[in-house]
């Protein structure tokens, strides 16, 4: 395939272990440094797509192409070597709860980092400047020697998202990056993360529960529901109509201000009659 | 059949398998207090009971002479320090083994890592170097070192070094898979190398538990120590034993208080530590 493929995705499922289908034979191909939102109600496999994106799972069936290489066929150093350029942030920080907020940072660039060096840093944090940089765009410089079980669940997903900007990926995997942010900071910090793809010209692919953030930040927005894209549009054609039908099984549309607001009244799409 | 009600629970039901239990426990003991040859009377048999009180009687007043409590004081530091060297070296000796072992992080579900064959290839002879090291006694180690490198402490230390770095091979290898595998998975996720994925993903969870197990083995160490001296791997049981064949009463007193206090003092100390790193 073309190099103009950052993820792209062919008839890719997965099935987990419980027989229960997270994905099925979806389509999606996000060009790079492409900035989109997968919206959609919970349980649509957003989660599963993002981890499959990041080679984190193997898809059960279909073609997954990543920066050009089909991560599962290559060997384990090429795909060492593929995961570095890969950024998934995580909903819920996988952060050990003593670590240091330094280190935390820090271990981004592991993959980049000799095993030398990544031992020196544990006596000594290796880049302390470049750790304070990445978590003053998100307004947490004044933890940076704070250990990670001090944190709130707001600040310990910032943490996970300076993780991520620190190790400087081709590709942004964001998965509900600001569940735990008040709306205001949600905004500012899906802002930093669309300004960092911006910057970088790298790719960017964020799951939001938020409908109003993906609306407010991204250009193309991908709607998913039961594991399959039920919309793929530039976000000026994303109209109440298609919303109310991607979240119709909700009965409300999720934002974050002031919590869910009614679907606007508008008439669910009739099914087709024939007279 | 006129097999009467209260006749049947007149009796209990569970006396007879209690006896046949008794009865069996007593016939499994009879042969080995024949092969031991245990009676107590031969205690209070006059050729035994008399050369014994007479060495108890001995043991009051301690031996308190500053010259004995000069000797007693260097043979306690040097207890305190085959201890100390000893689970020092079992450390060594632990750490890269747990390293090796621990299954938690062969993590086939995301793909192996980069160096998967070698680790897998050394896995399994460096459990059984696990087994072998902690299987036989520091005792043995100790009586063997004793005959390879002379009498002293580094009979000691070799001896505590290898069983004690097999016991907290293991145990460290079973607190890392006790431990939540998540972050080491993102890390490896993101790039990161199999020992970098431990270092830092499961070494911070890990270290408490780790630094707590292995107190409380220095102060096992210590008491091992003492009873290695006896084979003569150096320390207060070596002195200990010197005093008992010369059959000198103080001298044993004054070794076995020190002894006592020295066992509560790593005792406090090693609950001292743990406490403050939970």
């Amino acid at each position: 395939m073309a190099p103009s493929c950052a993820v792209c995705a062919q008839a890719l499922s997965l099935v987990h272990a419980g027989g229960r289908v997270a994905l099925d034979a979806l389509e999606l191909a996000v060009r790079p440094g492409e900035r989109v939102a997968i919206i959609g109600p919970s349980g649509a496999g957003k989660t599963s797509l993002l981890r499959v994106f990041a080679t984190a799972q193997r898809q059960s069936r279909g073609r997954l192409e990543v920066l050009g290489a089909n991560p599962w066929t290559l060997g384990a150093g090429a795909r060492r070597r593929l995961r570095r350029r890969l950024g998934l942030i995580h909903q819920a920080p996988p952060l050990p709860p003593r670590q240091r907020v330094v280190t935390a940072v820090l271990a981004g660039r592991l993959g980049a980092w000799g095993l030398a060096r990544s031992l020196a840093s544990l006596a000594y944090p290796a880049d302390i400047g470049g750790a304070r940089a990445a978590l003053e765009r998100l307004e947490m410089a004044d933890r940076l020697f704070d250990r990670c079980d001090r944190l709130s669940g707001g600040q310990a997903q910032r943490v996970g998202i300076a993780r991520v900007l620190y190790q400087q990926p081709e590709i942004i995997l964001a998965d509900e990056p600001v569940s735990a942010l008040d709306p205001a900071l949600a905004n500012h910090t899906v802002g930093v993360l669309v300004e960092e793809a911006r910057a970088r010209s790298v790719t960017l692919v964020a799951s939001l529960h938020a409908v109003d953030l993906a609306l407010a930040h991204f250009p193309r927005l991908v709607g998913l529901r039961e594991g399959r894209v039920l919309f793929d549009l530039p976000r000026p054609e994303v109209g109440d109509a298609l919303l109310a039908t991607l979240y119709a099984q909700e009965g409300f549309l999720p934002t974050q201000h002031g919590g869910p607001i009614a679907l606007p009244a508008l008439k669910l799409p009739q099914p087709p009659r024939c007279d | 059949m006129r097999l009467s009600a209260p006749a049947l629970a007149a009796r209990d039901p569970a006396a007879l398998p209690r006896l046949a239990l008794a009865a069996l426990a007593l016939l499994a003991l009879w042969p080995g207090l024949r092969l031991t040859e245990f009676n107590p009377a031969v205690l209070l048999d006059p050729a035994n009971a008399v050369p014994m009180g007479r060495f108890l009687a001995q043991f009051l007043p301690p031996a308190l002479t500053p010259e004995f409590l000069l000797l007693v004081g260097r043979a306690t530091l040097e207890t305190l320090a085959i201890a100390t060297v000893g689970t020092a070296a079992a450390f060594a000796i632990a750490f890269p083994l747990s390293l090796v072992t621990t299954a938690s992080l062969s993590l086939s579900s995301i793909g192996p890592a980069r160096d998967w064959r070698l680790y897998r290839l050394l896995r399994y002879p460096a459990r059984l170097l696990l087994v072998l090291l902690r299987g036989i006694p520091e005792l043995v180690w100790a009586l063997l070192f004793v005959r390879a490198v002379g009498l002293g402490a580094t009979a000691g230390v070799l001896a505590l070094a290898i069983t004690y770095g097999g016991m907290l091979g293991k145990v460290y290898a079973e607190i890392y898979e006790s431990s939540a595998t998540r972050p080491a998975r993102a890390l490896l996720e993101a790039g990161a190398g199999r020992l970098q994925a431990v270092f830092y993903g499961v070494l911070p969870q890990a270290l408490p538990e780790m630094v707590s197990y292995t107190v409380y083995r220095w102060e096992c160490a210590v008491r091992a120590s003492v009873i290695m001296g006896f084979v003569g791997a150096g320390g207060l049981g070596q002195q200990l034993e010197l005093s008992m064949r010369m059959l000198a009463g103080a001298e044993a007193c004054t070794i076995l208080v020190v002894f006592l206090l020295l066992v509560l003092l790593a005792d406090a100390l090693s609950a001292l530590l743990r406490r403050w790193l939970a």
